[in-house]
């Protein structure tokens, strides 16, 4: 029975990890660039939400809106007036340039904000569920369920907008698009931002789960690359997939070998992974 | 012929800093020298082989690890040092078999990964590498003075060990072997490059001296914890130092590490709290307006052409 | 020299070469042909060890190399030309041949390998740009450097892949004149060609494939006037009326 819960926590944290990694996948995916930012851009959004519930009242859920706006604005000026310069270039450039820049961010983010922990505790907490033998907190419910939302929405969004579908044609063939008249800059630029946001995003939603900390950029990052591992390039399901596989792997790693090993023994699965089938359990080759 | 000589001067230079320079002086040459060798290190498998690897974090703690650990077990301190070097050679290569048929971003992360696992698998053994609470080793038994002199020279030698191993490298078939996968693999591969074999040569080259300064740090600092030497600078700080000083030649990466650690030093130590913002910016800048680094840009000017990127 | 026996290859659920069986002899010159998607340059790599074969097996020179490595089989003294080229681009047209001579083992130092380099350069008339950067050359260059750095690894057979694309007529005289003389020199010749007056002209014989499959086979006349080759290209139709067969 106890599985039972075990479980339950894993998808419950599998769909927050899907929300997290769907951003940083898509960047990859369609502008073969690794965002070292994403971590940042996720405990960025935390903030967000921290300060809009602490000085205003606001309720993180809300700050989703706020803070993915927020990070939108900054992932289009960061991609559009730096690193679009160099996004034809080799990986080494690519993921030193990010790597760069999130030394700048998370630094500012420490001046500004201190290490210290900070973390958002609601004034009036959803009710636990309780389904049969397992028992839910409420609000990380309500988390993991926004959460799908917005990754659902991000999938409508790529399929049944201009802007989406501009989007998927890049992926798929950046020259064939271009042809076909997208501008390709623009795209990029919007595609970065779109990252950007679903990384606030996710970073409000976790502001109620996890301690708020610019210490945890790597956490987050090191989540989204191992669920892009597993589930695949640039795809909104493959992330779905990959969180859900990596939440309920760590929830049974976490009571099988204790809590502290969890990252040790995910980063192991990512290796096991990368050599076998790098492409994902369900993704297309990616850009390898 | 003139790259032997340039070596051999720089050398002689050098070794008589400790008669002129304080000990802080002497403690700032023995952290470029160890960074030298990383970055000449880093230059085989990301220079040369073009293959961006994040592992030396993960060769560095290796072979402080390595070394420290016997060393609290009794070892002389030559065999522990000359251990530490063959561990990362060994776990370079076997590695390499799993990781380098791996290209691009694949590549990278899982070099950047191992890094992190081996920091988390040393932190979960307490009684075998001291944890979280890290490791100590007993300090020589000579002056402070005598410590600075010692260390100085063991950096250098190695930096210059590893650095003549550059020379006869890049000149040998195996540079150009190297050179011809890094731009274009599959060519390589019809011309009868055996690709594998010279991939993992250049991994596990750009592993053993590494490893080795791992050991010689951790004897030097006497206190070795994972965050402190498997951390994710390590590996980034030489690229940074390899670009700056132009990618794939021989003297670049030692020009990247004293240009990068002197600016470090002059500037931002005054500046603690923006200390990883500046070395941030100093990345943005390079990558964006001199991806060749300084010693084409030097050159270009002495040349008057311009170089092929 | 090389027997292909009843190799195939399939990718996923398509059989991109279906049971072909084929010999080419010490000295020819073979001409490959087919439409676009038939199955040329995956034969091309199948027989340089790129793509492992399905079932099968690739014998050269009697010996049997199915499943070798691709820079095995270019020591054993096979080569190829690749349709799109691939020189390495930051590197001199000198630095390119000699990486053919110094891996396919015919010289032991760099040094040695560029002595041999200058040679094939002559050879192949690029002797005036040996230092100029790959990257920085002509098509028509490009292509030739692709042949001298095949021909630097002292190949027993050399397969050319579609040489002659993109050149003009006058280009294409001179790639044949080369090839005419690389056989003379005793070199057996796999080439893959498109347009049909180079292919006829240059081979002794023909070998036809189609959806992955060898239709037909023999001396240039014959094969072009074979009925199934027609219709392979024109469709069935046109081969009706047309045939003489």
């Amino acid at each position: 029975m106890i599985y039972l819960q075990i479980v339950a926590n894993g998808i419950v944290l599998g769909g927050l990890y899907a929300c997290i990694a769907v951003g940083f996948s898509l960047v990859w995916g369609v502008l073969n660039v690794i965002n070292i930012l994403h971590g940042t851009f996720i405990v960025l959004g935390s903030y967000v939400a921290y300060f809009g519930y602490v000085r205003f009242g606001i309720h993180p859920f809300v700050s989703i809106v706020i803070a993915g706006a927020a990070l939108y604005g900054l992932g289009y000026l960061l991609q559009a007036g730096i690193i679009n310069r160099v996004i034809a270039a080799p990986v080494l450039i690519t993921l030193t340039l990010t790597f760069g820049l999130d030394l700048i961010l998370n630094n500012a983010i420490l001046l500004a904000f201190t290490a210290d922990y900070l973390s958002v505790t609601l004034a009036h907490p959803l009710p636990s569920l309780e389904l049969g033998p397992v028992f839910l907190p409420g609000d990380r419910v309500a988390a993991m369920a926004l959460a799908i939302v917005l990754t659902f929405l991000l999938q409508r969004l790529l399929r049944d907008s201009r802007i989406g579908r501009a989007i998927v044609a890049v992926r798929m063939d950046r020259e064939a698009a271009a042809l076909m008249g997208v501008d390709v800059k623009r795209i990029n630029a919007v595609t970065f931002a779109v990252g950007a946001f679903m990384a606030g995003a996710a970073g409000a939603l976790l502001s109620i789960i996890y301690p708020i900390s610019p210490l945890n950029s790597q956490v987050f990052l090191g989540k989204a690359f191992v669920v892009c591992v597993l589930g695949g390039l640039g795809s909104v399901p493959g992330a779905i997939v990959g969180g859900l596989v990596l939440g309920v792997v760590e929830s049974f790693c976490g009571y099988w070998f204790g809590a502290e090993h969890v990252v040790t023994l995910s980063f192991g699965l990512l290796l096991i992974l990368l050599f076998v089938r790098p492409s994902g359990l369900l993704g297309r080759r990616g850009y390898g | 012929m003139r790259d032997w000589i340039a070596l051999i001067v720089v050398a002689i230079v050098l070794a008589g800093l400790p008669l002129v320079g304080s000990n802080y002086l002497l403690r700032l040459a023995t952290t470029i020298c160890m960074y030298a060798v990383m970055a000449q290190s880093w230059n085989f498998i990301g220079g040369l082989a073009g293959y961006p690897s994040f592992a030396t974090a993960a060769f560095f703690g290796l072979g402080a690890y390595t070394s420290a650990i016997l060393l609290n077990h009794g070892a002389p301190l030559p065999f522990a040092w000359g251990c530490a070097g063959l561990a990362a050679l060994v776990f370079a290569a076997l590695l390499g078999g799993a990781i380098l048929h791996l290209r691009g971003h694949y590549f990278a992360i899982a070099s950047l990964i191992v890094a992190e696992m081996l920091r988390e698998i040393v932190n979960t053994l307490p009684n075998f590498t001291g944890g979280g609470k890290g490791l100590n080793l007993t300090m020589l038994a000579i002056s402070v003075s005598a410590q600075a002199r010692f260390f100085f020279y063991a950096m250098l030698g190695l930096a210059v060990f590893c650095t003549a191993f550059a020379i006869l490298i890049h000149r040998s078939k195996l540079g150009f072997g190297l050179r011809c996968i890094q731009q274009n693999e599959d060519a390589a591969n019809m011309l009868g490059v055996n690709t594998y074999a010279y991939k993992t040569a250049a991994f596990s080259l750009s592993a053993v001296f590494v490893g080795a300064a791992g050991a010689i740090y951790a004897s030097w600092v006497n206190y070795i914890e994972p965050t402190d030497v498997f951390d994710v600078l390590l590996a980034v700080k030489p690229m940074v130092m390899v670009l700056l000083g132009g990618l794939g030649t021989i003297f670049g990466p030692a020009v990247g590490a004293v240009i990068l650690l002197a600016f470090e030093e002059l500037v931002w130590r005054s500046f603690l709290t923006i200390h990883a913002a500046v070395l941030g910016l100093i990345i943005v800048v390079l990558v964006l307006f001199l991806p060749n680094g300084i010693l084409s840009i030097v050159r270009e000017r002495l040349s008057g052409r311009t170089v092929v990127t | 020299m090389l027997v292909l026996e009843e190799v195939s290859r399939r990718f996923g659920g398509l059989n991109a070469l279906d049971s072909v069986s084929l010999t080419v002899n010490k000295g020819e010159i073979v001409g490959l042909i087919g439409p676009n998607g038939a199955g040329k340059t995956t034969l091309i790599n199948l027989i340089t060890g790129v793509h492992a074969a399905t079932s099968g097996h690739v014998r050269f020179e009697d010996r049997d190399i199915t499943g070798l490595r691709p820079y095995q089989i270019a020591r054993l003294g096979l080569a190829r030309t690749f349709q799109i080229v691939q020189p390495f681009p930051k590197m001199t047209v000198l630095e390119n041949v000699a990486a053919g001579a110094l891996f396919c083992g015919h010289a032991s130092t760099t040094r040695e390998a560029m002595l041999i380099a200058r040679e094939h350069l002559t050879f192949t008339g690029l002797a005036g740009m040996a230092d100029q950067p790959a990257a920085s050359l002509t098509l028509a260059r490009r292509k030739r450097l692709e042949l001298a750095k095949g021909l630097a690894m002292r190949p027993r057979l050399l397969m050319l892949d579609e040489v002659n694309a993109g050149l003009n007529p006058s280009e294409v005289e001179e790639a044949l004149r080369i090839i005419r003389k690389i056989a003379e020199q005793g070199v057996t010749i796999i080439v893959i060609e498109h347009l049909m007056k180079v292919v006829v002209s240059i081979s002794q014989r023909l070998v036809v494939l189609h959806h992955g499959q060898l239709i037909a086979e023999g001396a240039p006349r014959d094969v072009m006037s074979d009925k199934r080759v027609i219709e392979a290209y024109l469709g069935a139709k046109y081969a009706a009326t047309r045939s003489t067969h």
